[in-house]
């Protein structure tokens, strides 16, 4: 039988010289095919004597199996390699930029005062708002700054025609708060606030946060601690603090906390104290069975600090090459 | 406060450095603001006199003197008015340096040959006084350097003093703290009486006494005002910012400076009859000092003779009664006025004066007498005359009283945190020039007189606080316990809403909360303004009511600076008055201009249109997750352009705006390019409808479209409405998918392609299923809105 031998032979180089589909069937059609070669091989088996018929069968069978798994990897490879081809042509260049809308930014000072609120809320202060029109009572009498205080020559404070102002601080928040939900309160409220100064390092609005806590065995070692908390946690690192006496009519103790500046100078960045009794005996809170710490920061100090700002006024002239870089 | 050093050192001894002295003095609760070295910049300077001069030859106001600076004579032209013989000034020799880096050299002027110059104080850069040459005092030493001869080696530093710490405000009163800080003494120091040499005095009358409750007086006659007032005081004045004016003012100037207790000196021969310190009246007018004319009033306390008031008390003299360098006699005040009757006064006038900002924080009580005696001292050393008695006027009932303040060492040491030990509380109050009275457990603590600022508790333990140091106060976590925080899904905070812009190509932006009256009028022309009586421009001198004049402000400036694709958002207060009422609430608005995408090489450059915000809009109602149904009405807006601008309806109630930038605004805020702004009431936004499952059909489902031919007006909300009601709960999505103007269609119509998608929850469709809801469908969409099947 070295004839099926030849002929498959013969079939494998047909095979793999085949380039496409259709030549590829050609071949098939030629050896497998009702009238292919093999196939006749098989018709012819009836005319050979009876003992040789088996052995010529497998032999023939064993050689259209053999073809037809070469054919069908012959078609895979042949597969494979029109669609590389097909690919070829549809290449990308992969290094142009993506399409569609490309995202905006926050604004630093929000940004920073979210990162400040997160900080305070996981230690339990909840945030309270309030309205940035204020009158006198709240802005100031409640707040132990009775009129013609001294003190409020350090609010220069702007004043509607409708005989309110625009709130210099926070601190009103924390009075509604204490009024309506009383002792003991863990709070921060953030917001913006307005004093009539406006150079290199105010601008006429600004925005605050502040927090209160008031319970029956708060101290001003308490303070400390959660303000030197707050600022390692806020700058990502150790950072050293200053604590000194500063005087606020709404706290007694005050004290203003400078940090250490990597040149070595030290920087203001809040004012605190613990709850002055006046202040509580103005929302009914009895001063002899609770007490309070409370400090106010100014956020967008703080944003100037964490991001290298170095002129305030940048913030609001919202220039999109400047927010653009806070990513 | 300024505070110079080497008169702070004739108070209290101390070895630290001035930065050492500094920080001691922050940590401790004066807060210094900044040290400044005092030094003469000019180099090479002496002391000389003057011992001859002529007329030069040519030049009319030229003189030509002979200096002597004790072992040479030199010969100078000087131009200067007060060049005279026997003057003793700063001269500036040949080989000395100004200030300005200038090299004095022997130089001819006008044919005569100058060896160096004369000084003036300007030239010398010590003050701006550029009229004649420094006057030194005649016994000034000869030869010697200008420099060491004025102390100009010296520090300033400047106090930022908190309004409680009046007492602060002297030499005397940094010193007492300097001691305190430092467990240290003051020096000790002693005034001499002036014994009286005559028995003239003024009669005063207390009219106000809780306002002025003591008045110490004294007249002194016979004094040469003309005379010169010496270096050393004029000096010492200059480096704390005060002028000289003339020896009475000067001296009067320095005991405030060093003692804290104002004096005001009056000409003598100027007041008529007796002094009355009273309050002011209605009719009454005063001139001031400087000229100026003010009208008084019943608040405000004024000093009077027989003829009307001579001087606010405790602020400004009068100038009928000034002291001049012509004054022979004078009377001199030294009084307590209440802070509260001072408070605010100086405000009133726009007089903010030494002496005003000293009462107001409150003087020491008992300083008076010292004052005037140690004012009485200088005046005749200095300028002669004959005093008379030292007259003290008061109703020591209006006194105020040192308070005793209960200190418990429970309060003390829970407010603090620490335990602090009974022998530290009552050193510390001693240093502090209180005095107290031990008890169990407590201490009565009474403050000294010059300490307004020490009512109750509090008070003393900041003062122990403040010795001890805060630094090093422990620092102790509260014990909380602490309840589980919340994650809230019901309500979206605003970070939601601002994150869900920024990921939509929005930036965000912060603008003042006043504007400018014209753009907010034009912007909200019904609404009353809310204006700011103190604005601190015109640009910013009413509150907003829209967030809109923010935006287009900053659109304005970015475009101006080559940004052509602006998308930017807003979130904050706006504020309207109705009825005389104002009401604030939270906004949002965006505003977008320019192309819809960052120019990018497979798209086009399209600007954005409405619907490109109204998508964006729409992505926000996403967040709440409401099935609230949510309207974009046709309206009218004065900043918005006529027909295409929407009310935004949530359930029927108006929440916001959408709408493309009026083309006037556009002109007149010199905006190229469309401009689609928004805006929403915030608290629309923020309550969230937890998602509920819901089960789904898993069926196939079989879209059918239909092209519609409608009238122009009808609009594409009322085609998906007439579509629902007709469509039944098969129907599962309608989408609008063209819109098709002009040929084939009238003029007054358009056509509208939508594909309705409908699926069964427990089967697949059929056809006959399919032809009936379609069937019902354009039915409906005949009937109810005329519309057509397009073919």
């Amino acid at each position: 039988m070295s004839s099926v031998t030849q002929l498959l032979k013969q079939a494998q180089d047909e095979i793999v010289a085949a380039d496409n589909q259709a030549s590829l069937d050609k071949v098939r059609v030629k050896y497998l095919g009702k009238k292919g070669s093999l196939t006749s091989y098989l018709k012819e088996l009836g005319s050979l004597p009876s003992d040789k018929r088996a052995e010529a069968g497998k032999a023939i069978n064993d050689a259209k199996n053999s073809l037809m798994s070469e054919i069908k990897l012959r078609q895979s490879e042949l597969q494979a390699d029109s669609i590389a081809s097909k690919l070829l042509l549809d290449k990308l260049d992969v290094s142009l930029p993506g399409r569609g809308q490309k995202p905006g930014r926050v604004h630093p000072i929000t940004r920073t005062l979210q990162r400040i609120t997160d900080i305070f809320t996981s230690a339990g202060f909840e945030t309270r708002i309030g309205p940035e029109i204020e009158d006198d009572y709240y802005n100031f009498t409640a707040l132990n700054i009775p009129e013609n205080h001294p003190a409020r020559a350090m609010h220069d404070t702007f004043y509607l025609e409708s005989g309110e102002l625009l709130r210099t601080h926070t601190s009103p928040v924390q009075i509604r708060a204490m009024q309506n939900e009383g002792a003991p309160i863990r709070l921060i409220a953030p917001g913006r606030v307005y004093r009539c100064d406006s150079d290199l390092t105010h601008t006429p609005m600004f925005t605050q946060i502040e927090g209160l806590a008031v319970g029956a065995d708060i101290s001003f070692a308490n303070l400390k601690a959660v303000l030197y908390e707050f600022v390692s946690n806020f700058f990502e690192r150790e950072i050293e603090l200053r604590f000194r006496p500063a005087y606020f009519p709404f706290t007694e103790p005050s004290a203003e906390v400078d940090i250490r500046a990597e040149s070595g100078e030290w920087l203001e960045i809040l004012g605190c104290g613990m709850v002055h009794p006046n202040v509580l005996r103005n929302v009914d809170i009895d001063s002899e069975k609770f007490r309070g710490y409370a400090f106010g920061m100014g956020v967008d100090r703080l944003a100037m600090l964490r991001y290298g700002v170095d002129d305030l006024r940048l913030f609001f002239e919202n220039d999109l090459p400047f927010l653009a870089q806070f990513s | 406060m300024r505070v110079n050093l080497q008169w702070l050192k004739e108070w209290i001894n101390f070895e630290f450095d001035s930065d050492e002295l500094a920080n001691k003095l922050t940590i401790g609760g004066l807060e210094v603001g900044s040290i400044e070295q005092i030094h003469l910049e000019a180099k090479g300077i002496v002391v000389a006199k003057i011992i001859e001069t002529q007329p030069h030859p040519d030049a009319d106001r030229l003189v030509i003197c002979q200096v002597s600076t004790g072992k040479h004579d030199h010969t100078v032209v000087c131009g200067a008015p007060n060049a005279r013989k026997g003057l003793m000034t700063a001269y500036a020799p040949s080989g000395s340096v100004f200030p300005d880096g200038r090299k004095i050299e022997a130089t001819k002027i006008r044919n005569i040959l100058s060896d160096g110059m004369l000084c003036s104080s300007y030239d010398l850069n010590l003050t701006d006084d550029n009229k004649g040459l420094i006057e030194l005092e005649s016994d000034a030493p000869i030869g010697s350097s200008f420099d060491k001869f004025l102390g100009l080696d010296d520090v300033v530093l400047d106090l930022e003093l908190t309004p409680n710490r009046g007492d602060c405000f002297s030499i005397l009163g940094v010193a007492r703290e300097v001691a305190a800080l430092t467990n240290k003494n003051l020096n000790s120091y002693a005034f001499n009486s002036v014994k009286a040499k005559s028995t003239e005095k003024l009669s005063v009358k207390l009219s106000a006494e809780d306002s002025c409750p003591r008045f110490v007086g004294r007249v002194i006659k016979g004094v040469s005002n003309k005379l010169f007032t010496p270096s050393w005081i004029t000096e010492r004045l200059r480096r704390v910012g005060l002028r000289k004016i003339n020896p009475i003012v000067d001296i009067t100037n320095y005991v405030m400076l060093e003692l804290g207790q104002p004096l005001h000196s009056y000409d003598y021969d100027n007041l008529s009859g007796s002094i009355n310190v009273r309050y002011g009246k209605k009719s009454e007018t005063l001139s001031l000092l400087g000229d100026s004319v003010i009208k008084l009033d019943s608040d405000v306390l004024v000093i009077a003779d027989d003829a009307g008031p001579v001087g606010l008390a405790g602020i400004m003299g009068g100038s009928s009664t000034a002291v001049e360098t012509s004054t022979v006699n004078i009377f001199l005040e030294a009084a307590f006025f209440t802070p509260s009757s001072i408070i605010g006064r100086a405000r009133k006038y726009a007089l903010h004066t030494d002496a005003s900002h000293r009462f107001e924080r409150g003087v020491d009580p008992e300083g008076q007498i010292r004052a005037i005696e140690r004012a009485t001292e200088l005046i005749i050393d200095i300028v002669g005359g004959e005093a008379g008695p030292t007259t003290v006027y008061e109703n020591a009932q209006y006194l105020p009283e040192a308070p005793s303040v209960v200190l418990r060492r429970s309060k003390l040491e829970s407010i603090l945190g620490m335990t602090v030990e009974p022998e530290v509380v009552e050193s510390i109050m001693c240093r502090l020039g209180m005095s107290l009275e031990k008890k169990e457990d407590s201490w009565v603590v009474t403050p000294p007189s010059f300490r307004f600022d020490i009512n109750i508790e509090e008070d003393l333990i900041e003062e122990v606080a403040r010795i001890i140091g805060y630094d090093t106060l422990p620092v102790i976590s509260e014990k909380c316990t602490q309840k589980l925080g919340i994650s809230t899904e019901k309500k979206l905070s605003e970070y939601h809403v601002i994150n869900r812009l920024v990921e939509r190509g929005y930036s965000e932006v912060i603008s003042y909360g006043f504007v400018e009256k014209q753009l907010e009028k034009s912007i909200n022309p019904d609404s009353e303004l809310v204006s700011i009586i103190n604005p601190l421009s015109s640009e910013l001198s009413v509150m907003r009511s829209s967030l809109w004049p923010g935006l287009l402000g900053v659109a304005r400036r970015n475009l101006s600076r080559q940004q052509s694709r602006i998308r930017i958002f807003e979130m904050g207060s706006v504020f309207c008055m109705k009825s005389n009422k104002i009401s604030e609430k939270q906004s949002l608005a965006g505003l977008a201009l320019g192309p819809i995408y960052s120019e990018h090489w497979d798209f086009d450059d399209k600007d954005v249109d409405y619907f490109d915000i109204k998508s964006d809009v729409e992505s926000l109602f996403d967040l709440t997750n409401l099935d609230c149904e949510i309207e974009f009405l046709s309206a009218e807006h004065p900043a918005l352009a006529k027909g295409k601008t929407a009310r935004i309806l949530k359930e029927n109630k108006p929440i916001g705006w959408i709408g493309e930038l009026h083309p006037s605004f556009q002109q007149n805020l010199e905006l190229k390019s469309a401009v689609i702004m928004f805006s929403l009431d915030i608290t629309s936004l923020l309550l969230h409808k937890v998602s509920v499952y819901q089960q789904y059909s898993k069926y196939p489902s079989v879209r059918r479209d239909l092209a519609l031919v409608l009238h122009e007006d009808i609009k594409g909300t009322e085609v998906v409405s007439c579509i629902k009601k007709a469509g039944g709960e098969l129907l599962k999505e309608i989408k609008i998918f063209d819109l098709y103007r002009g040929k084939g269609i009238e003029s007054s119509e358009k056509s509208l392609a939508v594909g309705l998608i409908l699926q069964h929850t427990s089967r697949t469709l059929n056809d006959t299923d399919i032809d009936k809801i379609i069937g019902a469908v354009t039915r409906r969409l005949k009937d109810d809105l005329g519309a057509a099947i397009r073919k």
